[in-house]
């Protein structure tokens, strides 16, 4: 096999930044609960599929799939703040916070089956048909606006935790809730916020899935290795994170199957994984 | 006991191997198919994942392997079907026991990581199965393969196939349970690295647990393939096993062999209700919603719940047993009282620049009682740490009878016959007192059949007065009976050298004078010991020879009463004097 050209090449690295931009998208939430929260949420992808088919069907109905966020993002925040209440009504552990999210993951799944039905489903908009020329590349606005928004929430969120008040209540809280609480942090209500948070950004990352992919139930699980792996890679709680780790995996998996066959880009992320625990322990 | 259980497990098998000779409908016969088949995976999944606690979201992976090995070998390679099965079974477990080499040797692996990781690798071998030429995309036929004919007919076949890996899966399990392999992945559930330390050896323990279940779940691979007779990537791999096999688990209960095959059957009931009803997609978000409302309200499981409702009611009556019997721990013969027996040579470790240990030099003698005593974050916890084996060393060597420790796993210094007991009792949560104590004795030196660790387990009891205690849960004591459920848990090891960190804390004036007569006891009997310990009327009384350490060094040793007065050791305590 030989090389590939140089225009591919650049076109496949590309690919991987705007991938790796909604893996950083999509886990940012994840990072956050996992990492402050000591809840591992599952259900995060099912949430951000849910997302996208609310986006495809307000779309459907004529709605501009950005003004969609309007309606989307305060029903997400909402359900986050449920689903906190009732794991911490019941003072859920870690590894059960992953069991129950599991749960909730069928349910959803289940519900968007019987909505959509299992057929793949693909959000029309003026979005979509937009292209941008650069030297030989293209790139599409669907992806670009990925990027913006990965990098703005990723920001946004760093800037938070960094230099608000209730941002560094909320980091007192991931490092050690009850001594927080004796301080007097807010830790129920902070938790609550943060869990609403996360639970919004899987509806943003919603809205980027439909701009750019075709929809199934069955895809959700998909994107879970891969973005699991940044979150990890991208250490826990660290909201800029997921999005460095999820690029430098993207890249990596283009230039993967670029340079050999695609079959083997999964294996990219996991044993990037799997390196990063054996060589830095320290960072899960 | 075993003889009952073998003749309950046959009288089962024949009774059921009997159904299809009555000529029942098919559809029936592929109904309990589905059930054996279900009860297969949960059951072979708990032996890893039950027992131990590292839930596999990847059961569906090993499956997956076992149902493509099955299927590519009998189409493409014409090999019989029921030659296939254990060839299913050989490609799942190499794979699982591949994936585990790797997965368990990541430095502080907690369960949510290993979830994560099998799940992940579910959907990596679907990728590559794929893609490439093993399926390729069409997916496998299996229709034109050869069916032996076992039963009186097709389904019947398929009938008495899973019937007989469901009774095999159930007695493997059932046996892991009360080998050896059960007590240590049980022991691992509640705290690995205090199993570790009393003799378990939890890589290994681990990875065979991981190869058998893997193995088990190829085999239903394998049989699967040919029942549904065609092949898919997408619906081998999807979420649904492992989701599945949790939940049956969870609700049956993870603690015994037979919870999972309880929760199995009333799952795959349930589902067929959905799927027969039409409302297939509604069964698959009854089994997320039983998940979570099992989670939240029935952490033990249906049958766990049970069980331990009639465990409660029927506490077994017990001869009364005292200390008499014991034997005189570890004896050497022919070597005198006062030479070296652990050598510490020039120890460091450090933590992330905290020089915890700055070269220790340190001599144990035969037979005496060593106090180790220094203020707080001198280094006395590490060296215990370092020495039995839970940290390793950075550099310099420990010679116990001669042999360097530095570079052993934990398991095997507990094997040489040292023992330690933690500051903050870490008993194993879920096992009685009684199991806590035997443990040790089973994974020790000697290493004792259960019977036997069981009978000199209840005979340490009695001496460190917990014998009333035996079927409790360590929960159930106070602190002062649990510091005495670690020094048991020790002694029940036989070890030569006990390693004792702070036995005396938190204890009232009272019960450090019953922990001083019962540690002069014990070395009567020939145990050697080092305690570390803030409590210095304990240390005066007790030593014969005491060594202080500071900032990671020794900086005085010898007699207690005249080396608690050098003024290196007031000035570590209490500071410098101002001139």
């Amino acid at each position: 096999m030989g090389l590939p050209s140089l225009t591919l090449l650049g076109q496949s690295l590309l690919s991987g930044l705007f991938i790796g931009a909604l893996y950083g998208l999509l886990g940012l939430g994840l990072s956050l609960s996992w990492g402050m929260l000591r809840q591992i949420n599952l259900a995060h992808f099912a949430l951000a599929f849910l997302g996208a088919y609310l986006t495809y069907q307000l779309a459907g109905a004529g709605m501009d799939p950005l003004a969609t966020l309007a309606v989307v993002v305060p029903f997400f925040f909402a359900l986050g703040v449920l689903m906190h209440w009732l794991l911490a009504r019941f003072s859920v552990s870690a590894f059960n916070s992953l069991l129950v999210s599991f749960g909730f993951t069928a349910i959803i799944e289940a519900l968007i089956q019987w909505i959509w039905t299992a057929d793949f489903r693909r959000m029309e908009s003026a979005y979509g048909e937009v292209k941008f020329r650069v030297g030989a590349l293209y790139v599409a606005l669907p992806e670009l606006l990925t990027l913006a928004m990965a990098l703005a929430l990723s920001l946004l969120v760093w800037a938070w935790l960094r230099h608000t008040y209730t941002g560094k209540a909320m980091r007192a809280i991931a490092e050690d809730a009850p001594i927080a609480a004796a301080f007097g942090v807010d830790v129920r209500g902070l938790s609550l916020l943060l869990s609403g948070l996360s639970a919004a950004f899987a509806g943003v990352a919603g809205l980027c899935l439909a701009l750019s992919y075709t929809l199934a139930p069955g895809q959700i699980y998909a994107w879970l290795g891969v973005v699991f792996a940044a979150v990890m890679l991208g250490g826990l709680g660290n909201p800029l994170g997921p999005l460095v780790a999820g690029i430098v995996i993207g890249v990596s998996e283009a230039l993967t199957m670029a340079l050999t066959a695609p079959a083997w880009a999964p294996l990219v992320s996991f044993s990037l994984l799997i390196v990063v625990l054996l060589a830095r322990p320290g960072r899960i | 006991m075993r003889a009952r259980a073998l003749a309950g497990f046959a009288a089962a098998g024949l009774g059921l191997s009997a159904v299809p000779f009555f000529g029942p409908p098919a559809f029936y016969e592929s109904f309990l198919y589905l059930v054996f088949h279900w009860i297969v995976l949960a059951v072979s999944w708990n032996i890893l994942s039950g027992y131990s606690g590292y839930f596999s979201f990847g059961h569906g992976a090993f499956f997956g392997a076992g149902m493509y090995t099955t299927a590519t070998l009998a189409t493409k390679a014409g090999v019989p079907f029921l030659w296939t099965l254990p060839l299913a079974a050989l490609v799942a477990a190499v794979f699982g026991i591949a994936l585990g080499a790797v997965v368990f040797r990541l430095p502080r692996l907690r369960g949510e990581l290993f979830a994560l990781l099998t799940l992940a690798v579910t959907f990596v071998l679907a990728t590559i199965v794929l893609n490439t030429p093993i399926d390729g995309g069409p997916g496998l036929y299996l229709s034109a393969v050869p069916l032996p004919a076992i039963g009186p007919s097709p389904s019947s076949t398929f009938y008495l196939l899973g019937l007989a890996l469901a009774l095999a899966t159930l007695w493997i399990a059932r046996e892991v349970q009360r080998s050896r392999l059960g007590t240590g992945l049980f022991a691992i559930h509640d705290d690995e690295d205090v199993a570790e330390v009393l003799g378990v050896p939890t890589y290994r323990y681990k990875l065979a647990a991981f190869g058998l279940s893997c193995g088990l779940a190829g085999v239903a691979g394998g049989i699967q393939a040919m029942f549904i007779s065609y092949v898919t990537v997408g619906e081998t791999f999807s979420i649904a096993v492992p989701l599945n096999v949790v939940l049956m688990s969870v609700l049956g209960g993870s603690r015994h062999w037979f919870g999972p095959a309880v929760g199995a059957a009333a799952v795959t009931a349930l589902l067929y209700a959905f799927t027969a009803g039409d409302y297939a997609v509604a069964g698959h978000a009854a089994v997320g919603l039983i998940l979570i409302v099992v989670i939240l309200f029935l952490p033990e499981g249906i049958f766990g719940e049970l069980i331990g409702a009639l465990k409660r009611r029927r506490v077994p009556a017990m001869p009364p047993i005292d200390a008499a019997g014991l034997p005189a721990p570890a004896a050497w013969p022919g070597k005198p009282e006062g030479q070296a027996l652990l050598e510490a040579r020039g120890l460091c470790k450090a933590f992330r620049g905290v020089q915890a240990l700055a070269g220790v030099d340190l001599e144990v003698r035969r037979g005496e009682i060593l106090g180790l005593v220094g203020p707080n974050g001198s280094g006395k916890s590490t060296l215990i740490n370092v020495v039995s084996g839970h940290f390793r060393p950075d550099s310099g060597r420990i010679l116990f009878e001669g042999r360097d420790l530095a570079r052993l796993e934990a398991h095997r210094i507990a094997r040489t016959g040292i023992a330690r007991t933690y500051q903050i009792p870490r008993p194993f949560a879920h096992l009685s007192v009684l199991e806590n104590v035997a443990l040790p004795a089973m994974f020790g030196r000697d290493a004792q059949a259960r019977a036997d660790a069981e009978r000199e387990a209840r005979r340490w009891l009695a001496f460190t007065g917990l014998a009333a205690k035996a079927m409790s849960l360590p929960g159930e004591l106070n602190l002062h009976q649990r510091k005495f459920l670690e020094l048991a848990r020790a002694l029940a090891s036989r070890p030569g050298l006990l390693l004792l960190d702070e036995v005396f804390s938190g204890l009232t004036h009272a019960e450090i004078d019953d922990a001083i007569r019962l540690i002069r006891e014990i070395r009567a009997r020939g145990a050697t010991i080092v305690f570390v310990e803030h409590v210095i009327r304990a240390v005066m009384e007790l030593t014969d020879r005491i060594v202080v350490l500071s900032y990671g060094r020794v900086i005085a040793e010898g007699d207690p009463r005249a080396v608690m007065r050098e003024p290196d050791v007031v000035a570590a305590y209490l500071g410098k004097p101002r001139a």
